[in-house]
Parts: C-alpha cells; structure tokens; sequence
C-alpha cells in the first residue's frame, strides 16, 4: 500500500508546513489588530479631551468629564437630546425586532404546518420580494407617509419589519429541520387552539432561531441610518446624533469637543458589542446557516 | 385515527394576514407608486420649500413616457455618474475582501495547518460587522479631518486631507467596507469548504499536490456556486451602499461628488424632483432584479432552497459530485 510516499511527503513538508503555519498566524493577528484598534481608538480617545492630534495608545483622564458634558446642556443644544436619541434607538429597535421575528414566525409556520392551496405560490413569492431592496421603494413610501402625516413618526421605522422576507426564510428553514408536524397533531388531540398552539407548543421550540435572528433585526434596526434619515425630521436616533455631529465639526471645528463625540460613539456601539460577545457563538453559527446581508 | 374532523388549514390563510398586510401597504404599495412617479413629471416646487410646508406645493404634470429616465441617463443627469461611484466603492471593498476571506477560509478548514484559537479569530473578524456603520465613518472622519489625529500624518500637500481627495474618500470608504465585510465572507466560504469531502485532500495528499494545486484543483471547483452567491449577495449589498458614505462625505458625497453612491441620489431627491429620483430608484430595482435573478440561477438545481445552501449545494453541483466519485479509487 501507499504508506511510503505519505511518509516521505510529510517529512518533505514539515519545514514548508512550519513557514506555512507561520505566515498564517502572522497574517492572522495583524487582522486582529485591524479589526480591533478602531474599537481600541475610541475607546482612548473618548478619554481624552477636546482637541486631539496625534494618536495616543494609553488612555487621559478626561471619561467621566466627558460623560458629564456629554449629558449637559450644552451638548444637548448642539447635538440634540443625547438621551432621547438613545431612547427613540432603543423602542424602535426593540419592537422592530419583536415585530419581524414573532411575524416571520407565524408566516413560516403558516407555511410549514397547513395545507392550502396557494401555499406554492405564497412561498415563491416571498423568495422572490427578498430580492427587492427596500431602498427601490423608499420613495413612494416617504411620499406616501407625508400623505398620511406620519413623518417624524415612529410608526414608518417599526411596522414595516412585521414583513420581513429573510427572517422568514431563517425560520421556515428552522422549522424545517427542528419542527415535527406531531408535535402539532398532538397538541390538536389535547384540543389546544391553533393560535394557542403557535404561542405556547411552538414559540419555545423556536426560541434559538429567534435569538439569531433577534439579534440580527435588533442590530440592523440599531444601525439603520437611511430610514430614519428619511422619515424623522425632529426626533433623532443614535446615526441621526452622530450626523448631526459630524456636520457640527466640519462647520464649526472650535467649539466641537471631540471627547464627547467619541464617548457618545463609545456608549452607542457599546449595548451591541455586548450581546454579540456574549452570544457571539450562535451569531456566528447563524450566518454560516444563511442570514446573508449585504 | 385516520377521521380528521374539520380541517384545520384555513388558519394558514389567517396566519399569513399580518405578513401580507403589511407588505402591501408598506411595501408594495411604495414600489407601485414609485414606478408610477417614474412616468410623471412630479416635482416639488422648491421655490417655496420649507422643512414645515412640505407636501405643500408639488406639481404633478402627469404621463411624461420615459422623460425622466431620460433626463437621469442623460449626460446631465446622476444615474451613470452615481453607478460608477457605487461599482468603484464597492470594488475597492470586495476584491481585497474576496482575496483575504478565501485565504482565511482556506487556513481556517486546513487539517494539517490546525490553526488554533479559531472561536476567537472567527468572533473578532466578525465584530465590525456588527459595529453601527455611521459611528466607524464618523471615527475615521475626526481621523482624517483638519485638526483631526491623523490629519498631520497623511497630509500630503498643504490644506489637503485624504478626505479632499477623489481617491482618498474612495479608498476610506473601500476600506471601511472591507473590514466590515470580510468576515461575513470567510464564515460563508468556510461553510462551504468543509462540505467539501475530506478524504478528496486527503488523496490529493497520498498524490503528491501542494497547498497551491490542491487550492485551485479542489476548493476552488468545489466551492464555485457559493463564490458566485457571495459575489452576487455582495453586489446586491453594494448597490445599495448608503451609511457610510453619507455619513462620511456628506449627502452630495463630496469630494467633487465623487462617493455619490445611487442610493443616496433617492435621499438628495425624496424633496425635489420627484419624478427623477424614481426613475433612479427604477433603475435600482431593474438592477437588482438581474442580480436577483443571475443567483437565483446560479443556485440551479433547487433555486427554492438557495439558502440552504452550504452542504447541500456542493453536493447537488453535478461536477463536483463527478470529481468526487471519479477520484476516490485513485486514493488505494
């Protein structure tokens, strides 16, 4: 048998495998790095002071000053209200996200469960409206939500993620190989309702896909920028603030304080950083299972 | 057993209600007007625009055929213009990122490399996936800008930053994109390579291959469909490039308008001429459906079940599953 040429190619390779080995951890940490310091940047310079030049690699003393200032009432009178802004972020990444996979959920087992006659026709058509970029209809919408004076509202920014074609998909694919249909007869025996069975037998057998794909509606409504650009005009999310200070520094460079601008970035990634370290093991599982963005 | 009683599958009609309602009104609804307001001349009269009188005075001169997509495709008008910014951003993203995320994905599956702390690599390349976009471009902004930490160093002519530059500003944003996205396309193409049979290296090892053949001889063949899905999905993405630079470079994406990406001409336009910036949101759509539908195909044998895509695919790829067979009694 072929004992000899394995043997005699491994020790051929195992100078080439050392390099080899090497090069990819050389490769590896500098991606780290990069991947890292502008986490690290931020986090440095949001303790430092107003004018910054110069990168610094240790942290100021200048954190808690910042968050003072960040909360008073001079910034509120530059950037807005910094708390509202965390809680206009906050509901409405909250209920989209409830919305969308709770939604999803009964769409997907609308889907999987019963036998109807457009049930073909149903899924292929939400296959394909998960092609359409919302942005294609972003303008008939802010026209159509200016009709109805819904503008500077939160409405426009929570209901629509009741239809969401790819959290859908994640779950019907969920459903697919983690949803026996005797689970649902059974319930029907015992003369449990349908609507009742969804909310109490079938709800906790989901409640994995739910946390992958909460995660991913909350963060993606958390970071959304183009929506609320469109829709609020007064009220400010967390993106809307960071503009607002963005075009603060670039026209009036001398009063801006560029701590507080990074102290404020600091908390508004911090809540997400978070959760994803924290479950950062069934997000990274949840992608390979295909919730492809972007 | 067998005696069901009333069936139960009208509730399936009621379950889908909320889902349909929605989508109608919030989304179906919009686009149906959109293409409407395509074929009008619709505009707001911006001689008298406020933020508070908005609604207030738009002129509607109904059918205008294809007048404005005309006017968007003319040598005046945004659409080309706004597209080849949009390709170019996207490029100096995707092809460093394709590049770097085969390498790690090809390390990350290699039996004999054994790269260790692999949970804690995935985890970190992933993170900035997940960081809000507008604070990464406002980050690099108070970098880069005059009087910002990194202005003195990357200065090259006096008064000028890389965010003045044509390709400065294209390479930040390019940058930004990648070191969001690479780790989203290594986790992919890992997926896809460990569907790929072991005991396929494991011959080409017994043969003699080096890591370079065996590259371009197995991953490669075999993880083809998920490449082209990760090229397409990525486009998609690309074309509607919006967060960063806006945030970045502004709403008219200066330097020179220079990162005026498409989507954002729809932002510029929602108060304007109405009827053009539908016509380009016409356009984003018509695009996207191509893509939609090239990956669509290029999943072909079960184009229902595209996102099931790892292992099954590679599978259902018929000349994998030649190659497959046809090299196996080469191994004794």
């Amino acid at each position: 048998m072929s004992m000899t040429p394995d043997v005699v190619g491994q020790n051929e390779d195992q100078t080439k495998l050392r390099i080899r080995r090497i090069i990819a951890y050389v490769v590896l940490v500098i991606l780290v790095f990069l991947s890292l310091f502008p986490f690290y940047l931020l986090i440095i310079n949001a303790t430092r002071g107003k004018v910054q030049n110069g990168l610094q690699f240790f942290p100021s003393g200048n954190l808690i000053n910042n968050i003072k200032n960040l909360f008073g009432a001079q910034s509120k009178s530059l950037y807005g209200n910094i708390w509202s802004s965390f809680g206009y972020s906050f509901v409405i990444s909250t209920l989209s996200c409830a919305c969308s996979v709770y939604f999803s959920a009964l769409t997907a087992y609308a889907i999987h469960v019963y036998n109807f006659k457009l049930k073909n026709a149903v899924f292929t058509f939400i296959l394909l409206i998960m092609m359409v970029p919302t942005q294609s209809s972003a303008i008939g919408f802010y026209r159509m939500m200016i009709k109805w004076k819904l503008t500077d509202s939160l409405i426009p920014l929570i209901v629509p993620a009741v239809a969401a074609p790819a959290v859908f998909f994640f779950m019907k694919q969920y459903m697919d190989s983690a949803l026996p249909l005797e689970i649902v007869e059974a319930s029907r025996m015992d003369g449990c309702g349908e609507f009742r069975t969804f909310n109490t037998i079938v709800l906790p057998i989901l409640k994995p896909a739910f946390a992958v794909q909460g995660i991913f509606s909350f963060v993606s409504a958390w970071n959304n920028y183009f929506m609320p650009r469109m829709i609020l005009q007064n009220k400010k999310t967390i993106p809307l603030v960071l503009q607002t200070m963005k075009a603060n520094i670039q026209g009036n460079p001398q009063v801006a304080h560029q701590g507080i601008m990074y102290t404020y970035m600091v908390l508004a990634i911090l809540p997400v950083v978070i959760v994803y370290l924290a479950l950062s093991k069934f997000i990274i599982r949840g992608i390979a299972l295909g919730s492809v963005k972007g | 057993m067998k005696k069901k009683g009333i069936s139960q599958d009208y509730w399936g009609y009621i379950f889908l209600i909320p889902f349909f309602l929605v989508y109608f009104v919030f989304s179906m609804w919009p686009l149906i007007q959109t293409f409407i307001f395509a074929f009008k001349e619709y505009y707001v009269d911006t001689g008298s625009i406020s933020i508070f009188s908005k609604g207030d005075r738009i002129v509607d001169n109904g059918f205008c055929a294809l007048g404005n997509f005309k006017a968007v495709m003319g040598s005046d008008g945004e659409f080309f213009r706004t597209l080849k910014n949009t390709v170019v951003v996207w490029l100096l993203g995707f092809i460093p990122q394709i590049i770097l995320s085969l390498l790690l994905a090809v390390w990350f599956t290699d039996l004999r490399l054994k790269i260790k702390a692999q949970g804690f690599f995935k985890t970190v390349i992933y993170l900035p996936n997940v960081i809000m976009a507008s604070a990464i471009s406002l980050l690099f902004f108070l970098l880069f800008t005059k009087g910002g930490a990194l202005y003195q160093i990357m200065q090259t002519k006096e008064g000028e930053s890389l965010l003045t530059t044509v390709w400065g500003m294209r390479g930040i944003i390019g940058f930004i994109n990648f070191i969001m996205w690479y780790g989203n396309t290594t986790i992919l193409l890992m997926a896809a390579i460990m569907g790929i049979d072991p005991s396929l290296y494991e011959s080409s090892q017994i043969d003699g291959a080096n890591p370079t053949q065996t590259f371009w001889k197995i991953t490669i063949p075999h993880i083809k469909p998920i490449l082209s899905f990760v090229l397409i999905t990525s486009m998609i993405g690309g074309l509607q490039t919006y967060d960063v630079p806006a945030l970045l470079a502004g709403d008219f994406g200066n330097p020179k308008g220079s990162v005026k990406t498409l989507v954002m001409v729809i932002q510029t336009g929602k108060d304007s001429n109405i009827g053009q910036t539908a016509a380009v949101s016409v356009l984003i759509f018509i695009i996207s459906a191509v893509l939609g539908f090239i990956a669509f195909n290029t999943m072909n044998e079960r184009p229902v079940k595209k996102k099931k895509k790892n292992q099954k695919l590679v599978s259902a790829y018929p000349t994998a599953k030649k190659q497959q067979s046809s090299s196996r009694p080469a191994k004794g």
